[in-house]
């Protein structure tokens, strides 16, 4: 089971600001640790595993219920 | 073994700025990418406010960009009121609209060398290629940006190096001058060849008039913001709302926002406190937005106008549901003349 240390509250915002409070927030955990976030603009499925990939983190999984999102980002470098 | 050489490049997930990173990645150099928020890119907008029922989704390019390369991305926020100051003051004045591009990329730049010096890289790029844009990108307009921008000769552009002065990062050895780009001009031939040979594939079309600064719609409506409401008011809500849906000033203090689809009427309703908001009761029509002190004769205007885009289903008396915080009233308005629509619109 996935177990954040951490959990960004996006809702309300449009991407790419979710993506640039996520890069603030990994910022804020160890290596190795989760950060949760949550999230209801769909654009974040796109843009989060890219993010991911670019900056070398590891998007874990991605919950959608009812147009809303958790995505769960664990901190590699 | 020496630390690598570590460069800033401006990344907008373009050909040319995606190409610049993989001509300096071939020569060892470590590459941080950077974008910006501005506020007034197209694609971001489009992303925000068209009806999320597409077939295929639009993406933020300089993620994909560094996604596909390998590279890490940051993204910077620049939107603001020091921003919105190249917009309404520039030194440099505007291009054929309302676009400042020389002061924008001044800004830009020295907000990229100053993330430079924070991280520790020795020199900074784009993907700029000379002769490509009509304003900013001749060679008198890059020896300002680079003059008032304070770059010192640290700013490379790989894609045309060899017709341009050596930089630092050249004279020091680097990079190796002979290895970078002679591009010049609008075509993109060359640009698609290099993308084959080093193996970049889906990248985006060209992304001219990408920013809605140089969008004579666009322009035409801050134009109208700065004579109405003046330009030392302006904020990014305004601009937000500046690149939506249908406008018209019904009277001098008094504008109105409408909403042309599903999607910017969701956007539009993020933006209601403060506002009049009309909608039509029972048939699916626009979003309106009343910006301003609307008298109850322009409200019955407006909700007249509301009826007009309603589409076929909306019968002139159609009733207009228009709400203010806790305050709300039906109107059953009377049809607005397309010639009298056609003396508002902005």
């Amino acid at each position: 089971m996935i177990q954040p240390v951490l959990t960004l509250d996006t809702f309300g915002l449009l991407c790419p600001v979710p993506i640039m409070k996520t890069a603030s927030a990994i910022r804020e955990i160890a290596v190795g640790e989760v950060l949760e976030v949550l999230a209801d603009d769909p654009q974040i499925l796109e843009d989060m595993p890219a993010w991911c990939a670019s900056n070398g983190h590891a998007l874990l999984d991605t919950i959608e219920e009812d147009e809303e999102y958790k995505l769960y980002v664990r901190k590699v470098k | 073994m020496s630390k690598p050489v570590k460069a800033v490049g401006l990344l907008s997930g373009g050909l040319d700025s995606t190409i610049a990173a993989a001509m300096l990645m071939r020569q060892g150099i470590e590459i941080q990418g950077l974008t910006f928020y501005t506020g007034f890119c197209v694609v971001e907008h489009n992303r925000r406010s068209k009806t999320r029922k597409r077939k295929k989704p639009v993406r933020n390019e300089a993620l994909q960009a560094g996604a596909k390369l390998d590279l890490p991305v940051e993204m910077i926020d620049i939107s603001g009121p020091d921003y919105l100051k190249v917009l309404t003051d520039p030194k440099y004045g505007y291009g054929k609209t309302v676009n400042p591009c020389i002061d924008c990329r001044i800004f830009m730049f020295r907000r990229a060398r100053q993330y430079m010096d924070e991280i520790g890289a020795q020199f900074m790029f784009t993907g700029e290629v000379l002769g490509q844009r009509p304003m900013s990108q001749r060679r008198q307009p890059m020896n300002v940006i680079d003059r008032d921008a304070e770059l010192d000769g640290l700013l490379l552009r790989p894609l045309s190096a060899k017709r341009l002065p050596p930089t630092v990062p050249e004279q020091e050895g680097w990079v190796d001058r002979e290895k970078l780009g002679d591009i010049q001009g609008r075509s993109r031939q060359k640009q698609m060849e290099l993308a084959e040979e080093y193996g970049i594939e889906d990248y985006p079309s060209p992304a001219g008039g990408c920013c809605y600064l140089t969008d004579e719609n666009f322009g035409r409506r801050i134009l109208d913001f700065f004579d109405h409401e003046g330009k030392e008011n302006l904020t990014m809500d305004d601009v937000m709302l500046l690149k939506i849906g249908r406008h018209f000033r019904v009277k001098p203090d008094v504008k109105v926002v409408m909403g042309r689809e599903e999607g910017e009427n969701k956007f539009l309703e993020r933006y209601t406190p403060g506002r009049w908001r009309l909608e039509t009761k029972d048939v699916t029509g626009p979003t309106t937005l009343v910006e301003g002190h609307p008298t109850d004769d322009d409200l019955r205007q407006i909700a007249g106008m509301t009826v007009r885009y309603a589409g076929s289903k909306a019968d002139p008396g159609t009733p207009v549901t228009c709400r203010y915080a806790d305050a709300e009233r039906i109107l059953e308005p009377s049809p607005v003349e397309e010639s009298v629509l056609e003396t508002w619109r902005i």
